[in-house]
C-alpha cells in the first residue's frame, strides 16, 4: 500500500496585518471620512505583542516567505488564518465595528479568494456582544470561515454569562470558538495586577488560558452549549496537568455549588477543548512525554506552525517527543473534531477517511 | 459480632450527627427521622472525622443557574475537603464514576482492611430496639479480617 503523507491542518496561521488604507474600501462613505479627517491611516493599529523588531516576531525560518510560500514549505493543505487587528482595542464601539468588518472582508476577498487552503477567523470583540453576533450573522453563510474569534484578555473572562449570545451563535452556525492570545492593553495581563515589562506580560498570557478554561468549565458554558468546541490558540499547553488536576480534585469539595457540572471537568472538557501545538512550552522531547501522559493522550493538541512567529527553531514545528502513531490526528484529525466546517467539507473529510484506512 | 448499644433514641435529636465508641472504635451515627445509620467515623479520602461534617443535600441540575435539591439532608459532607457520602451507602459522591463499579458499598461489614476504596466509607448496620440505637460490630478480640467480621 503505498504511504501517504497525512493530511496537514495549520491551526494558527498569521496572516499579515492589513493597514488603515488597505481597509479603506471596506468602509462606507461616513467611516472613510472618519478615518481620514482623523488621520488613522498614519497610525499602525498594532497589537504589540510582536512587536516589530522582537526576536519573536519574525522566525528565521520564514524569511522571505509571503503567506503562500509559507504553506508551501510545510506542506499545509489548510490553515486557519487570523488577522489580529488592533482595531479590536479602540473605545469607540461603532468605530471598532466597522473596523473589524473591514478586517474580516478584507481577509474574505484578500486573503481566502485568492489561496484556497486558508479558512477564516470572524474577528469578533467581547466588548459589544450585539456587534459580534450581528458580525457572526453576517458572515456565517461564508463557510471558508471556520471560528469566532476572541482574544484572551477581555474586560471580564470568557466564562461569562454576557457572552454567551456569541457562543450560541458560533454553536447555530458550526463555527468553533477561538481564543487567541492577546488582550486590550488597557487590561492588566495578569490577575495581580500590571506588570512593567513586555518579558513578564509575555509569560504571563499562558496564565490567562489557565483562568479562561477554568471559567469556560466552572460557568457551565460546555453544559449549555453542548455542540460548542473551544480552541485555545498559542496559549501553550505544559500547563495542562496542573489546571486539569485542580479543576477535578476542587470539584469533588464543591460539587452541589455547581451541579451542572455533572462529571469530572476533566472528562468535560475531553472533545471539546484543544490546544495549538506552538509554542510548544515542555522544555524537552522527555518533558513532552510527561505531560501527554499527565493529559491522557495527544486528543487536544493542534498541529500549528504559528506563522510567522518564532516559536520553535529549525524547520519542523511538531516538536520532538510527539508520540509517532499520535502523528496522523495532531496533524489533522484532532483538528477535523475540533472544526465541524472543516470535517464538513467533502474533500478534507475524504482525505482524512483515506487516512484512516490506510494507518 | 456482638450487639452494642450506642444511643439512646429520645436524647438523639432528628438531623444530628454523634461520634461515639464502640469495641474501641469510632463510628459516626446520623439520625434522619426515624431512620439511624452509622459510618466508620473516618473519611477513606484524607482520614478526617465525618462526624464533624454536615448534613445536606444531593443538589442536582438541568444546566448553569439551575438547582435542584434532591435527598434532604442525606449526604455527609467531610469537613476538610468537602467530599460527600451518602450516609445510606457510604458512597461517595465526589467521584460517582469511580464509586459505581465498587463492590463494598452497601455490604455490612467492618475492618480495616476493608477500608480500601478511596471512595467509600465504611457504613456498618444500625437497628433501634425500642428506646436504643444499636449497631452489630465485632470485638476487637475477634479479630479485623473479613473472614472474621463475616464469621
Amino acid at each position: 500500500m503505498p504511504t501517504r503523507t497525512p493530511l496537514r491542518i495549520d491551526a494558527d496561521f498569521h496572516l499579515p496585518q492589513a493597514s488603515i488604507d488597505d481597509l479603506l474600501p471596506y468602509l462606507d462613505e461616513f467611516w472613510r471620512g472618519q478615518v481620514v479627517d482623523r488621520e488613522l491611516p498614519s497610525m499602525p493599529f498594532r497589537l504589540t505583542s510582536y512587536p516589530p523588531n522582537s526576536p519573536l516576531t519574525k522566525n528565521p525560518d520564514f524569511e522571505g516567505l509571503d503567506v503562500s510560500a509559507a504553506l508551501d514549505k510545510f506542506g499545509t493543505d489548510v490553515a486557519i488564518a487570523s488577522m489580529l487587528h488592533g482595531a479590536v482595542a479602540l473605545h469607540n464601539p461603532d468605530m471598532r465595528a466597522v473596523l473589524m468588518s473591514a478586517v474580516n472582508d478584507y481577509v474574505a476577498k484578500e486573503w481566502l479568494d485568492r489561496e484556497p487552503r486558508l479558512r477564516g477567523s470572524i474577528y469578533v470583540s467581547g466588548e459589544d456582544i450585539a456587534a459580534s453576533v450581528a458580525e457572526i450573522e453576517r458572515l456565517a453563510g461564508d463557510k471558508r470561515f471556520v471560528q469566532v474569534l476572541l482574544l484572551a484578555m477581555q474586560e471580564i473572562h470568557h466564562g461569562n454569562r454576557q457572552y454567551w449570545p456569541i457562543y450560541e451563535a458560533c454553536e447555530k452556525h458550526g463555527l468553533t470558538l477561538a481564543v487567541h492570545a492577546g488582550g486590550l492593553y488597557r487590561l492588566p495581563p495578569s490577575v495581580s495586577g500590571w506588570p512593567s515589562y513586555q518579558f513578564e506580560d509575555y509569560v504571563m498570557q499562558s496564565m490567562v488560558f489557565e483562568n479562561i478554561l477554568t471559567a469556560l468549565v466552572g460557568e457551565g458554558v460546555f453544559h449549555k452549549f453542548p455542540d460548542l468546541n473551544v480552541v485555545l490558540l498559542e496559549s501553550g499547553f505544559a500547563w495542562l496537568p496542573t489546571i486539569i488536576w485542580r479543576n477535578d480534585k476542587t470539584w469533588r469539595g464543591v460539587r452541589p455549588e455547581v451541579p451542572w457540572l455533572d462529571r469530572k471537568p476533566s472528562e468535560i472538557m475531553a472533545g471539546r477543548v484543544f490546544l495549538s501545538l506552538q509554542p510548544s512550552d515542555p522544555p524537552g522531547p522527555e518533558e513532552l512525554k510527561q505531560i501527554i501522559k499527565h493529559i491522557g493522550g495527544t486528543d487536544m493538541l493542534l498541529y500549528s506552525t504559528d506563522y510567522p512567529h518564532r516559536q520553535f527553531s529549525g524547520s519542523d514545528p511538531l516538536p520532538a517527543g510527539l508520540p509517532e502513531e499520535a502523528l496522523p490526528d495532531i496533524l489533522s484529525g484532532n483538528a477535523l473534531k475540533a472544526y465541524p466546517r472543516l470535517a464538513a467539507e467533502p474533500a478534507l473529510r475524504e482525505a482524512a477517511a483515506i487516512l484512516e484506512e490506510t494507518t | 459480632m456482638t450487639r452494642h448499644v450506642v444511643a439512646e433514641v429520645s436524647g438523639f435529636p432528628d438531623k444530628g450527627i454523634r461520634r461515639v465508641e464502640v469495641a474501641g472504635r469510632e463510628i459516626c451515627l446520623v439520625r434522619l427521622g426515624d431512620e439511624f445509620f452509622a459510618l466508620m467515623d473516618v473519611c477513606p479520602h484524607g482520614g478526617a472525622k465525618l462526624s464533624g461534617g454536615r448534613l445536606g443535600a444531593v443538589v442536582e441540575s438541568d444546566g448553569p443557574g439551575h438547582y435542584r435539591m434532591c435527598r434532604k439532608d442525606e449526604m455527609l459532607k467531610c469537613p476538610w475537603h468537602g467530599w460527600e457520602y451518602d450516609v445510606r451507602t457510604g458512597q461517595s459522591w465526589s467521584d460517582p464514576k469511580s464509586t459505581r463499579t465498587r463492590a463494598y458499598a452497601t455490604e455490612a461489614v467492618a475492618g480495616e482492611e476493608l477500608v480500601k476504596g478511596p471512595y467509600v466509607a465504611d457504613t456498618i448496620p444500625v437497628e433501634v430496639e425500642g428506646n436504643y440505637v444499636v449497631v452489630d460490630f465485632p470485638d476487637r478480640s475477634a479479630g479485623r479480617t473479613r473472614e472474621a467480621a463475616e464469621a
